[in-house]
């Protein structure tokens, strides 16, 4: 009951907090044309050029291959982890979902390995330590923490999926259903609640900021395409 | 303050090594503060106003309010540290201030403190910071250690720029009355004068009027100069040091060549006698508005058909990327060019066209490299495809010269590194840096210089050219061994001496 209002309240301000954020960025202006050149001369090319970021991390690959390999296991891992949640929110259960099922542990699997190596090169890279706020420590726990329960109760340790799977129904349909018993579940439902709570107010904001990020998603066109704002004034003359 | 002498240049090993982390390593670099007069010049208080922390804290959250990319770039960084080892900078210092985002953080954590839930509950937690005294002495030293050169920008996974954080942090400091001197000064003149050297007509036309006889004597035939000349064709605008600088100069000689022999007439103004455009480095649009503004005037005064840029960079990517935006529209201009065109674009189409008879082997004492200008490389395009700007001045220098050998890949194209003298940097009062940021280029530089015996290194750029000169024999090099693509086109030229 008590981790219900929880899972809700988190949602909640989750939803509303990255709404916020989301409007701001898409209400901000862009006075300049700033993309990082080369880039696409047309609006495909951008979307092209987007895909690769978001599903490839390209720049990242660029910049440094350990970063790169352990940041694209843990996001991958996390995409497939969540879809395979989705068993639990549908009923009866989508094909495909129950399709990628056995792939779960793996997707677990390859979260802990790309967050702790995350978590090593930030303790030990110089540079890297450097820069490293208390937070960035946390939130790497954080989130190896919900991978670790989750695979914990994958492999074993004892979790009534039926009864789970009631609570997950449940909270859809906004009925506050009891959840089963077992430390972990608990711990693990605590855990993505404080991410989720968190997501607004902290750097897990690059997620909606990658596709707002002018160096990124501006055509290369000024010269074709006179590029307006209404923060730089416009003399607007005639010839 | 900075004497000359004592620090002790880089030495290049046989490869470009990351540093260890050494902090406060450039903590005593900053350049010259503006003096009242040189700031009220530009519509900021003369000096440090009382309340500063106040101001400044407003004028940050105005700047986010009107700027999409602070506000993304503010929010966005996760830490990761893909760009910390991407500056040149920190290549060559090791001051962790100097790695991208560590700059970023000084900023950053200002921001956190005064406009994030996180930063005014749980400060320590993610690292944010009161704007105080130290605060704002850092702000003043480190974002005067960037060249606003985006590389980093290359590798950060969400594109940060820190060139657009640096930017915004100089517009505040100006706005409190803390400017950088060299900057400053150098727009008022333009403000003034048309031009960053301060340089009046009658003075420019004698210096023009001089060339024209010199290249009369060197070759034999009348190449002009021509200065406010209506109706010309092709009004060309062109950063000043091209009027007296080494090896700059040469460059301006190219132009003309190229001109007379293609039979394209131009012409120079008075009125907007630089390409340079310094508001760009303090981050006011205000100011580059109002320098850009001259170079509309100019073309509707003289009449012309096509606006042309000469070899500069940051007033390529001002001119390429924001002209349009800032004193557009041109549509009283020919529409069968760009506008503006780059110099390297019009030589380009001449050269495909064979309408420039060039031979080569005039060259054939160089072996010959380029260095892409940050701001063409990576705030900019030449052409009509992506990466034009990196294939046409090497065409063109093919063209020119018969001993072409690139650079390292990683240290060219969208990798290249800075001179270590762009962003405004480019003054006696950070010798020291510009030397050790130089580090990473002269590193690729001996390596091809190893490998091919490169006698010299062409670029497009004003500021390149003017660093490279100095900071070359601090590396054991000579200062002549950079050189203006132009020259190499210039040299190329074939004139019949009777035409
Ligand atoms: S813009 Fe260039 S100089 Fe500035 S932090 Fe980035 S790499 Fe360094
Ligand atoms: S690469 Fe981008 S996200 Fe990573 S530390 Fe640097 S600025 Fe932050």
């Amino acid at each position: 009951m008590i981790i219900s209002v929880i899972l809700y309240l988190a949602a909640l301000v989750f939803v509303i907090g990255v709404g916020r954020k989301i409007y701001q960025y898409a209400s901000t202006p862009a006075p300049l044309k700033i993309p990082t050149t080369p880039a696409p001369t047309t609006r495909g090319g951008v979307v092209l050029r987007m895909a690769r970021e978001v599903v490839l991390f390209d720049s990242l690959f660029k910049a440094s291959k350990p970063t790169w390999i352990f940041s694209w296991l843990f996001h991958a891992g996390l995409l497939v982890a969540l879809l395979c949640h989705l068993r639990y929110f549908t009923d009866p259960v989508w094909g495909w979902v129950n399709l990628i099922a056995p792939l779960s542990k793996y997707a677990g699997i390859a979260m802990v390995v790309g967050l702790t190596g995350l978590l090593l090169r930030r303790i030990f890279v110089d540079r890297v330590k450097t820069i490293s706020a208390p937070s960035d420590y946390l939130m790497l726990m954080l989130i190896i923490g919900i991978a670790a329960t989750g695979l914990l109760m994958r492999f074993g340790w004892h979790t009534d999926i039926i009864a789970v799977k009631q609570f997950a129904l449940g909270l859809r349909s906004l009925q506050f259903e009891s959840l089963p018993g077992g430390i972990l579940v608990v711990l693990h439902l605590l855990l993505v609640a404080v991410l989720i709570l968190i997501f607004p107010f902290s750097k897990l904001l690059h997620a909606p900021g990658l596709f707002f990020s002018p160096s990124r998603n501006q055509v290369d066109n000024p010269r074709e395409r006179r590029h307006v704002t209404r923060l730089v004034k416009d003399h607007g003359q005639k010839s | 303050m900075v004497k000359k002498a004592d620090f002790e240049a880089p030495v290049l090993g046989d490869y470009t090594e990351v540093p260890a982390v050494t902090p406060g390593a450039m903590q005593h670099s900053q350049p010259y503060v503006a003096k009242p007069a040189h700031n009220e010049a530009l519509g900021y208080p003369g000096e440090l106003v009382d309340n500063w922390q106040e101001v400044a804290v407003n004028k940050l959250g105005e700047l986010v309010k009107g700027s999409r990319a602070l506000r993304v770039y503010l929010d966005s960084c996760v830490k990761c540290g893909a760009c910390t080892d991407k500056c040149h900078y920190f290549l060559g210092t090791g001051d962790p201030n100097n790695m991208p985002v560590a700059r970023q953080d000084l900023l950053r954590s200002v921001y956190r403190r005064h406009y994030t839930v996180a930063g005014k509950y749980l400060p320590k937690l993610v690292g944010a910071k009161d704007l105080d005294e130290e605060m704002l002495d850092n702000w003043y030293k480190y974002f005067h250690q960037c060249s606003q050169c985006r590389r980093c920008s290359v590798y950060c996974p969400y594109g940060i720029d820190t060139a657009e954080v640096s930017m915004a942090a100089r517009e505040i400091m100006d706005t409190i009355g803390k400017g950088q001197k060299y900057c400053n000064e150098i727009i008022g003149k333009v403000h003034k004068l048309g031009n960053n050297l301060g340089l009046p007509e009658p003075a420019l036309a004698d210096t023009l009027e001089g060339l024209e006889e010199d290249v009369e004597e060197e070759i034999n035939v009348a190449v002009k100069f021509p200065l406010d000349v209506k109706g010309a064709e092709v009004l060309l605008v062109t950063p000043s040091a091209d009027f007296f600088a080494e090896p700059h100069i040469d460059g301006l000689i190219g132009y003309a060549k190229v001109f007379h022999q293609a039979g394209i007439s131009w012409t120079l103004s008075s009125h907007a006698s630089e390409a340079a455009n310094f508001g760009l480095f303090i981050g006011s649009v205000d100011n580059m508005q109002k320098v850009a503004m001259r170079i509309r005037e100019a073309a509707l005064e003289l009449g012309v058909k096509r606006i042309v840029f000469g070899e500069c960079g940051h007033a390529w990517r001002v001119g390429y990327s924001f002209l349009n935006t800032l004193a557009g529209p041109f549509d009283f201009l020919d529409s069968n060019y760009p506008v503006p065109q780059h110099i390297v674009e019009v030589t380009h189409d001449l050269i495909e066209q064979g309408r420039l008879k060039m031979d080569a082997s005039a060259n054939d004492d160089k072996r010959v490299t380029f260095h892409d200008s940050c701001n063409v490389a990576r705030a900019s395009r030449m052409g009509a495809k992506s990466g034009g700007q990196f294939s046409l001045p090497r065409d063109v220098i093919k063209a020119s010269c018969n001993h072409f050998f690139d650079m390292p890949a990683d240290t060219i194209g969208e990798a290249t590194f800075c001179c270590g003298g762009g962003g405004g940097l480019l003054t006696d009062d950070l010798v020291e840096l510009r030397v050790k940021g130089a580090k990473p280029r002269m590193q690729a530089l001996k390596d091809v210089h190893e490998q091919h015996r490169i006698t010299h290194m062409a670029a497009i750029c004003a500021i390149c050219k003017s660093q490279f000169s100095k900071v070359l024999p601090y590396y054991g090099f000579e200062m002549d061994q950079i050189i203006s693509v132009h020259q190499l086109v210039g040299d190329a030229l074939v004139f019949n001496s009777d035409s």
